[in-house]
């Protein structure tokens, strides 16, 4: 039995994993030296928070823009609240759909309340997409918008371990 | 760019489920048939292109802490201002313009609400501007990466 890592170490741990793992043979190992820990203790710590769903994944994250995936858009929909978990559950399942949340409408400025990510290569075939979607669920008459992104101004992983009171740079 | 036959491979296969031992690079090379020295240069590689931005773990935010996805409709001749302004922040991991009245949307990420609270309300001090504040409800389909193929 290992010992388990300090609350410190965990909360270390966390921040490098947020900027991912060194692209070296022993990448646990690597982590480990950083925070004077052992490759075991990294590896068992991975595995308890794997278990206790902290990942939502892990693996590659790639850059959907660099792949030549620059069409990018939010699809919202203003569904209703008796429906909205059935549609949810269908839109998430359709092929090309990579996000599916329910989020609140803050009215009246904002009606909205179902959201899917849609990555795609050009806008029109996003576009044709979308509509064929739309239909397919007899969707099309609910209030909706098509958010193409224009810009990307800044991407990168979650910073869930950021201290409380962090100084912010600039 | 356009990716190697080994780099859609791995994109294809490893957006999740990266194995959790001690030589996981090994582990993905035996699973594809090449050797770990093949994935790591291709690897490094897409990280040196920009089309890989990491490997490991994406937290899942309902348990890693807090996180909302917010929105400002900023004046087009602020938006380079208030968007940089908006990136300063290590709490936004996305930060995009989109075609809207509502033309800036980003993601904060934090330990807690009230850290993403306190953010909110230091970027309406500072640009005037009421954010939208659109924290998740309901996860139907959480991101696991996507199919090179299957996408549009």
């Amino acid at each position: 039995m290992n010992p388990t890592l300090s609350d410190h170490q965990s909360l270390q741990l966390r921040r490098l994993l947020e900027t991912g793992l060194p692209l070296t043979p022993r990448p646990f190992q690597a982590l480990a030296e950083q925070i004077d820990a052992s490759e075991q203790q990294i590896l068992d710590q991975m595995q308890d928070w794997h278990e206790q769903g902290l990942f939502r994944r892990v693996g590659l994250v790639v850059n959907h823009r660099a792949l030549g995936f620059a069409a990018n858009a939010m699809l919202v929909l203003d569904v209703p609240d008796a429906l909205v978990d059935e549609v949810g559950r269908r839109l998430g399942q359709a092929p090309g759909i990579s996000l599916c949340y329910q989020r609140p409408r803050r009215l009246p400025q904002w009606q909205y309340n179902l959201f899917c990510m849609i990555h795609g290569r050009q806008r029109d075939r996003v576009e044709a997409q979308v509509q064929a979607l739309l239909e397919a669920h007899l969707l099309s008459d609910l209030p909706h918008q098509l958010l193409f992104s224009t810009h990307l101004f800044k991407q990168c992983g979650g910073r869930y371990a950021t201290p409380a009171g962090v100084a912010i740079d600039g | 760019m356009t990716p190697s036959p080994l780099a859609r491979r791995l994109i294809d296969q490893f957006q999740h489920g990266l194995p959790l031992c001690a030589e996981p690079y090994r582990a993905m090379a035996d699973a594809l048939g090449c050797s770990q020295a093949q994935v790591l240069d291709c690897l490094q590689h897409l990280q040196l292109a920009g089309t890989l931005s990491r490997v490991g773990p994406v937290f899942e935010h309902t348990r890693a802490g807090a996180s909302t996805l917010a929105a400002l409709a900023v004046p087009v001749d602020r938006l380079q201002q208030v968007a940089a302004r908006v990136s300063q922040y290590p709490e936004v991991n996305h930060n995009y313009a989109r075609e809207h009245r509502y033309n800036l949307w980003f993601v904060l990420t934090g330990p807690d609400r009230a850290h993403l609270d306190n953010i909110l309300r230091e970027l309406e001090n500072d640009t005037g501007l009421t954010p939208l504040d659109l924290p998740m409800l309901t996860a139907y389909r959480i991101d696991l990466g996507f199919a090179l193929e299957a996408t549009p």
